[in-house]
């Protein structure tokens, strides 16, 4: 697929008891950030996606958040909560035209479209939303605990798949996450949140 | 057929009854006698004064006067839309926003109504144009009130599921549509049963007030369709314009959710 690879940056970024984050992700990099619960890991990427008012500049590429309409930013920097939303009776309804790419690679058929919403459990609930922001074409990606949910062999499945997919189309990459395992076979770069600092940790 | 006479002493034996009706609910230790009397007291006070109020402004019949009352309704009509609301915006907003969408809707409306169908001479007579008002403002608050409530409150209630649309990139009106249609529905109905209910389950007031006043029932009746359909455009334009512009309020320039701008519920 055609799109521009551009880095995501972040300079003196200022979100909930973060101050002063400097943030720099290349095209195709997976930067994992990781922190005790409530340490502001969520808030930070709000502030990337630009969910919230907060203080500093973000940029991907040539394009910058302030000078940007939100929705705009938001369809090029696509964040996935660790807790997906679903506003539509079936599946297939949240995806752009109805269809979805890469459904095999993580389990599903293509009658999954014309499931229930209100009977997917939470596991499937994860995948399918990834999926659905894929389907959405982002240009670079904050994931909020994207295997929280998943049994060990679901979590390789989407670890894989996701790794190619970032790999191949040159998409920046924040992944929150706390197993340090997980932060080993996908990072590229580590960082781990001490106060009100952002501090490097080794990936492995 | 001249208009019977009620004198004072009638009146109090309607007193009577509601002074049993709070007995009774004392008796069944309800918690509402106190609430009762005090609101048959008020009805008493406002419609007494509202009726001097009347009478001078019937006797003077001077624009300047009748525009004062009409924005002393609108004000209080603009108040009672706020005290109705759960979730308000902050602010004054959610004052200035129901105020200022009556008075787009149903200020236009019954001026509408008075110069262009009813044509009494002056336009501002006020025998015609405050109880119009009145009538009007009255249906368009309720409109705008539940409007409001059930928007600020729905967005209170789903704001993952807004924020997870904006997340996709959904542009802000994508993303609060089905709350806003909801609202602006819910604002909407009452009025739109009321007109299919009338005649058969309930004779409108005003007709009814007419009908005791002596009027012919076919001409009480086509004043009375004129009413309903104006009291719907007014409720329905305010209520969009209502919900449309708290809707927007809502998201920041940056079309972000903005929900520090609704203020906690009083408890």
């Amino acid at each position: 697929m055609p799109t521009s690879a551009a880095a995501l940056t972040a300079r003196d970024l200022g979100a909930g008891a973060l101050t002063d984050v400097s943030l720099d992700i290349p095209p195709g990099r997976i930067l994992a950030l990781s922190g005790p619960s409530g340490s502001g890991k969520s808030r930070l990427l709000r502030a990337l996606a630009d969910l919230d008012p907060h203080a500093g500049t973000v940029c991907l590429g040539e394009l910058a958040q302030d000078r940007v309409q939100g929705h705009v930013w938001r369809r090029a920097v696509m964040m996935v909560p660790a807790d997906s939303q679903w506003w539509a009776d079936t599946v297939g309804a949240h995806f752009p035209d109805g269809a979805a790419d890469d459904l095999a690679a993580l389990g599903f058929g293509p009658e999954t479209l014309g499931w229930q919403v209100s009977r997917l459990s939470s596991g499937e609930k994860q995948r399918l939303a990834l999926l659905r922001t894929v389907a959405h074409r982002p240009r670079a990606l904050l994931l909020d605990e994207p295997t929280a949910n998943l049994d060990p062999d679901t979590t390789a499945r989407v670890e894989a798949w996701l790794t190619n997919l970032i790999k191949r189309h040159d998409w920046p990459v924040l992944w929150v996450a706390h197993d340090p395992q997980q932060i080993a076979r996908v990072a590229d770069a580590h960082l781990r949140i001490a106060g009100h600092r952002l501090e490097t940790a080794p990936c492995s | 057929m001249q208009l019977i006479d009620l004198a004072w002493w009638q009146l109090a034996l309607g007193a009577a009854l509601v002074l049993a009706l709070a007995g009774c609910t004392l008796l069944a230790r309800l918690g509402i006698g106190k609430t009762l009397l005090i609101a048959a007291l008020r009805t008493v006070v406002q419609l007494s004064l509202i009726g001097l109020v009347l009478e001078a402004l019937f006797s003077v019949a001077a624009l300047p006067w009748i525009a004062l009352m009409a924005g002393v309704m609108l004000l209080m009509a603009g108040r009672e839309v706020t005290a109705r609301q759960k979730r308000r915006l902050t602010g004054g907003w959610a004052f200035g926003i129901g105020t200022l969408s009556m008075f787009i809707s149903a200020f236009s409306v019954t001026v509408l109504t008075l110069v262009a169908i009813i044509g009494p001479e002056p336009w501002y007579t006020p025998q015609y144009a405050i109880p119009l008002l009145g009538m009007m403002l009255g249906n368009t608050m309720t409109g705008i009130a539940i409007g409001l409530d059930r928007l600020t409150d729905a967005v209170w209630r789903q704001r993952a599921l807004i924020e997870n649309r904006l997340m996709l990139g959904h542009r802000w009106q994508a993303a609060i549509g089905e709350a806003r249609r909801d609202a602006m529905r819910s604002g909407m109905i009452p009025i739109i049963n009321g007109m299919a209910a009338a005649g058969i389950v309930s004779l409108p007031g005003m007709m009814t007030g007419q009908i005791l006043a002596g009027a012919p029932p076919t001409l009480a009746v086509k004043y009375q369709i004129l009413i309903m359909f104006t009291i719907t455009v007014g409720t329905g334009f305010g209520t969009l314009a209502a919900v449309l512009t708290a809707s927007r309020r809502l998201f920041d320039e940056h079309e972000r959710l903005r929900l520090d701008r609704i203020a906690a519920p009083d408890t």
